[in-house]
């Protein structure tokens, strides 16, 4: 009976699932799903290594510092980095004076409790960097982590950012209604192909690095991805670090764990 | 309960003897883990996932109380706090990473732990208690990982909550009241993280409690073993302590460096980036997905994409995929075989492995994929296989199959003779064991 019934309720489950696969595997027949100009241009990020990168990877401080000022040059006109204060900008290798001359720039807001205005101050080391209002369409993101909020979020905003170009001819013959609407830009790694933000590196020269890095689109697009990278994670290197004397002690555990083991079982058949 | 060659707990100590006279706590370690347990002597390696998972038990409580120390549960502040523990907390980041990476961890362990029970017959008699207080401890798992998952306040967690939540709608009549009922509104937002909160501090400790009962069942009969015959003789044993100790002391260390090589160095391999970007009721991400461990479930309620006769396809989806677990309960008495093990049954170890190891796996698969073709119809197929397995499979293997013959005892299957088998019935009368397991 129990047989019966368990069959009865297999067969309810396995039949409506057969429903569906052959109405759906018609449909597929029938009609299928039309391509999409994002499903066939879109591109997956490019390939770029970073210092950053793999087990033993480290941050190149110098690195760091050119991609903060191209974030603080270029960026930082629309886009906000809230979880970031400016003490933390000391693990990029400035000093105390440094760190405090560069909050120093940028105004951050206070209430005043007197009169109830929202007015601004000097930042200082404390602060965050404060919010940006953008007042343009759209709303920029936040980059502080924009580098873990993306697949691949660093090789995506460096190839994001150097991968403005004009819009294939080839798609366009293909999809004739996907012409980049006005007011936004062609961009082959963004989800949808058309970005609302304008090329934001436009060409050489744009920053002036103090360090005489010679500053390409290219070397600024590294650089600024770097750089979010590390905002995205201030504690890679130390997890990192951390990580290998944990690996090296735990090996050493296993092995005496196991040579124990092997002692207590030995003549033990199993 | 026990063997009646269990050593007993005899203290040396007098302030031991003192103890055991007023709270016999001791002894009941001595009996639950130590060398007053018998087990048989031939268990591999898959036996090692039940401490295992009592280690991953452990190990996400008490990371969880930790980062409930700098976590607030408000949808203006969740998303940060949990950022400045990353940023700002003493190891805050480790914490973090390892109560995140900590709950894949404990289901890799529980679905190897339930994988076994399936191909050895773990939850055959006597042991069907022990089963069934293991599928509710999984579903308690379930039910607090997905809370976990929505406290931080992302993308995923806020329209995770959304789809699950919005599963009890389907709900013919009072669902969509229940619905409301559960999130205290119309869509996840304040009240629902509290409460989920709340729960997602209350039910590990519910586990626990069933996790204890968990064990005390398995302690009735004594443990599982590969070969499915039952302990015969003191032979067939040996005590817990140090023997499995031993076993399960070294498996935890190999745990430790894969569990360790994830965090510190992929710590975000098995989240989803969307999950970095706070929760925005007003964007819906381009492919919502639950966490990993959710896939194959995730996959069978989306492979009903038609309606059947008068049942609409999303309760369709949302009765199969609960259903998917809770068939479970019923194995014990859909697999009626007198065989345990998978070992000696031929044909349900075919199915097991060219059938539900497979369907498993594509499921998981599909069910991270996108909902489009060929995923769905993938999807369709093996949710197809996963149902006829359990319920239509194994009720007719079981009757049908021939099984391989077994061993006289566990003595038998590991020295290749059993000296204390008194019973032992002479050559060429094997099929008179197969019943006798």
């Amino acid at each position: 009976m129990a047989r019966i019934l368990s069959i009865l309720v297999g067969l309810f489950f396995t039949v409506a699932l057969a429903w569906s696969f052959g109405k759906g595997a018609y449909q597929e027949i029938t009609e299928p799903a039309a391509a999409t100009a994002e499903h066939e241009f879109h591109l997956h990020p490019k390939e770029v290594r970073f210092a950053s990168d793999g087990a033993f990877g480290k941050f190149d401080r110098q690195q760091l510092q050119r991609g903060f000022q191209v974030y603080k040059e270029v960026c930082a006109v629309c886009h906000a980095l809230r979880h970031v204060a400016f003490r933390d900008l000391a693990a990029l290798g400035y000093n105390d004076a440094e760190v405090k001359a560069i909050a120093k720039g940028f105004q951050v807001p206070v209430y005043n409790n007197g009169t109830g205005e929202v007015e601004t101050r000097e930042g200082v080391a404390t602060d965050y960097f404060p919010p940006v209002l953008y007042a343009g369409q759209g709303t920029p993101p936040d980059l502080s982590l924009m580098a873990k909020a993306r697949h691949d979020g660093p090789a995506y905003v460096y190839s994001l950012l150097t991968g403005y170009q004009d819009q294939p001819a080839e798609l366009l013959k293909k999809f004739p209604d996907s012409k980049t609407p006005d007011g936004l830009h062609y961009n082959p790694y963004f989800a949808n192909l058309n970005l609302a933000m304008p090329p934001p590196l436009t060409g050489e020269g744009q920053v002036t690095y103090s360090d005489g890095t010679k500053a390409t689109v290219d070397q600024m697009a590294k650089d600024v991805s770097a750089f979010l990278i590390w905002t995205a994670e201030p504690k890679l290197e130390k997890r990192k670090q951390t990580g290998w004397p944990v690996l090296g002690f735990l090996l050493f555990a296993t092995i005496l764990g196991y040579m124990s083991y092997r002692n207590i079982w030995a003549g033990k058949k199993h | 309960m026990s063997f009646p060659w269990a050593k007993e707990y005899t203290p040396s100590h007098p302030f031991m003897q003192w103890m055991d006279q007023r709270l016999p706590l001791p002894r009941l370690v001595y009996n639950a883990v130590g060398g007053g347990y018998p087990v048989p002597r031939n268990l591999n390696y898959f036996w090692n996932f039940g401490f295992l998972a009592a280690l991953c038990l452990g190990l996400q409580i008490v990371t969880g109380i930790v980062m409930a120390m700098h976590y607030a549960a408000n949808t203006q502040v969740a998303f940060d706090t949990i950022e400045q523990t990353v940023r700002d907390v003493n190891w805050g980041w480790m914490m973090r990473y390892a109560h995140a990476n900590g709950a894949s961890a404990f289901f890799v362990v529980i679905y190897i732990h339930i994988f076994r029970g399936f191909f050895y017959g773990s939850y055959k008699a006597p042991r069907e208690m022990v089963w069934l207080l293991g599928v509710v401890i999984f579903l308690l798992m379930m039910a607090t990982a997905f809370m976990g998952y929505v406290l931080p306040w992302g993308q995923m967690s806020f329209w995770g909550a959304k789809v699950i939540t919005g599963l009890f709608g389907a709900i013919p009549f009072v669902g969509e009241p229940l619905q409301q009922w559960l999130l205290g509104g119309f869509a996840p937002d304040n009240a629902a993280l509290n409460r989920f909160f709340s729960l997602h501090y209350l039910l590990p400790f519910v586990i626990v409690g069933v996790v204890i009962l968990h064990i005390w069942a398995l302690h009735i009969p004594g443990s599982s073993n590969p070969t499915g015959v039952e302990v015969k003789s003191e032979s067939d044993t040996v005590p817990f302590y140090p023997y499995y100790v031993a076993k399960d002391g070294w498996a935890i260390g190999v745990f430790a460096i894969l569990f360790c090589a994830a965090l510190f160095f992929f710590p975000n391999a098995l989240g989803h980036p969307d999950n970095y970007i706070p929760a925005n009721p007003m964007s819906t991400p381009a492919h919502i997905v639950p966490e990993w461990y959710f896939w194959p479930f995730y996959a069978i309620l989306r492979a009903f994409t038609q309606d059947f006769f008068f049942i609409p396809a999303k309760l369709m989806g949302v009765l199969a995929m609960f259903g998917a677990i809770l068939v479970w309960f019923f194995l014990p008495w859909l697999d009626r075989s007198p065989v345990r093990s998978g070992s000696f049954r031929p044909l349900y170890r075919k199915f097991f492995f060219f059938g539900l190891i497979p369907a498993m796996a594509v499921l998981f698969y599909c069910g991270g994929a996108p909902a489009e073709e060929p995923y769905v119809m993938l999807s369709q197929i093996a949710a197809l296989y996963y149902f006829a397995h359990f319920l239509i499979v194994i009720p007719i293997v079981s009757a049908i199959e021939k099984p391989d013959p077994l061993p006289f005892s566990i003595t038998e299957s590991v020295l290749g003779h059993d000296e204390g088998a008194k019973l032992r019935p002479a050559h060429g009368a094997t099929e008179a064991v197969h019943g006798d397991v």
